[in-house]
């Protein structure tokens, strides 16, 4: 057993255990850890966003040798955005809104277009049938059947009954399973977390845990 | 019924600690229980088996302390990975908290390759803001997004720059993200518009949101959380944090599978005397 000696080795393993002390029952331990996380991060990522964000894009550009003065409209649009802080001139803030509105989503669906839509109707045109590979075919019907099953019970413009009241019930189970695997995903990545502090714990503070 | 009563009446904290001894013991005193490859990691190995000796190999490392037992094993396995392979690492981050964990995980897995310097086999960007519109440059000129280095140097002075110009300089993108901007927005800006083949490890509450690009064949593999990164690790012969893991993550699954079965059987009363009411 090695301790650490490490300050800030000390104060993540005591406010770790601060934090999983709420699995026993709420207290001030864990409220104080939980208001320092609060705290910290939000300060954290101010100064972060401020040193890798406004100033190496902006201020050294603007304020320092060979400044580009075209950086003033989208310093000027990036203040308005701080107007709806106040109620009598919180329209001067749209400007900006309308420019981010406008420039996201024209990226955000010729990306979607191209890499979802499109690609996955290709993705799913599948031979039905595999010479010599029995499996895949059983995998291919498989995955356009639970397509079209799927689809067919987000379809509400006739009431599901009779073929295809049968064939969007088929569809739930596809989504049964479908949320079955997500569920069983979550719970490893929440795993994941505990295991990397319990190893924090007995590596990094302890030291009696050798990786 | 009697034990049914009791499992519907047990204090939820006895389950916590059991799932507490369950994670500590396998790491403390390793089972080494069985790990079997699956197809998406085998292909994401073979994706980077493929490149070519010597090629410059795009990373893009999007995540945040917040995901590292499941992010910093396969970034570190992946980059010794191309290192072995010859290949020049070409590395960005879109997450803003996390460029300086990036680099210094990087920096402790170049320690490997003596003969491999910075600035010639690998260079980190470092974090640029922008999320997709930083994709979208990048496709236009790599140093048009990213003029310096994390280190602060002017990236057209590196010499693994001067073969950098954009997607096009790079076999294949890596990338390894918890979240947004990440896999999705990569898969919809990059792969699909300029057509570059393309890896992903992503964290494991994500993964089943990837498949269908893995199926249509949009991602040539997929590490999917700390299973898919022991995985990895394994094919490698690599053992690391991921694989150290895993014992603790099947006992906590088998657990886990356990209390929910548990559970349903003590709702088994309750459910039945609603339905009579």
């Amino acid at each position: 057993m090695h301790l650490s000696t490490d300050l800030g080795v000390w104060i993540a393993a005591l406010l770790t255990l601060g934090i999983l002390s709420f699995l026993y029952k709420d207290n001030p331990a864990y409220k104080l850890c939980e208001h320092l996380f609060v705290g910290v991060s939000a300060g954290y990522y101010v100064v972060l966003n401020y040193f890798s964000v406004v100033k190496p894009n902006l201020l050294d550009k603007l304020f320092g040798p060979g400044p580009d003065y075209f950086l003033i409209v989208p310093l000027i649009l990036g203040v308005l955005l701080f107007s709806r802080f106040f109620p009598k001139g919180d329209w001067l803030s749209r400007w900006s809104i309308a420019l981010i509105l406008g420039v996201y989503p024209a990226l955000r669906i010729t990306g979607f277009g191209q890499g979802d839509f499109v690609e996955q109707i290709h993705g799913s045109m599948l031979p039905l049938w595999v010479p010599g590979n029995p499996a895949a075919t059983v995998n291919n019907w498989l995955l356009i059947g639970g397509l079209l099953a799927t689809l067919i019970f987000f379809f509400f413009s006739k009431e599901h009954k009779g073929a295809l009241g049968g064939t969007a019930k088929v569809g739930v189970y596809f989504l049964m399973v479908s949320f079955g695997a997500s569920y069983g995903y979550t719970v490893m990545a929440r795993i994941s977390l505990l295991i990397g502090r319990v190893m924090f714990l007995l590596h990094d503070w302890l030291g009696v845990l050798h990786l | 019924m009697g034990f049914v009563t009791w499992l519907a009446k047990l204090d939820r904290r006895w389950i916590f600690l059991a799932m507490g001894l369950l994670v500590l013991g396998p790491l403390i005193r390793p089972l080494s229980l069985p790990l079997t490859v699956s197809r998406p990691v085998q292909g994401f190995v073979n994706a980077i088996d493929a490149v070519p000796h010597g090629s410059t190999v795009l990373m893009s490392c999007d995540y945040d302390p917040a995901s590292i037992p499941e992010m910093v094993p396969m970034t570190r396995t992946a980059f010794r990975h191309l290192l072995s392979r010859d290949c020049r690492v070409v590395i960005t981050c879109l997450w803003a908290g996390g460029s300086g964990l990036i680099d210094s995980v990087l920096t402790e897995g170049a320690r490997e390759f003596p003969s491999k310097s910075y600035g010639q086999d690998w260079v980190n960007l470092g974090y640029k803001s922008g999320n997709e519109a930083v994709m979208v440059v990048m496709g236009q000129g790599i140093i048009n997004a990213f003029p310096r280095d994390f280190r602060g140097n002017a990236c057209e002075t590196l010499p693994i720059m001067r073969s950098v110009r954009n997607y096009s300089s790079f076999p294949l993108l890596v990338n390894i993200s918890a979240g947004y901007p990440g896999t999705k927005e990569w898969v919809q800006q990059v792969q699909a518009r300029f057509h570059l083949p393309m890896v992903a490890g992503v964290t494991a509450v994500s993964a089943p949101e990837y498949y269908p690009y893995l199926q249509a064949g949009q991602l040539q593999g997929l590490l999917g959380g700390m299973a898919g990164a022991a995985e990895y690790e394994t094919l490698v012969k690599a053992p690391g944090l991921a694989t150290r893991g895993m014992d603790a993550q099947s006992l906590a699954h088998i657990f886990i599978a356990l209390m929910i079965l548990l559970g349903n059987l003590a709702a088994l009363p309750q459910r039945s005397s609603g339905g009579k009411s």
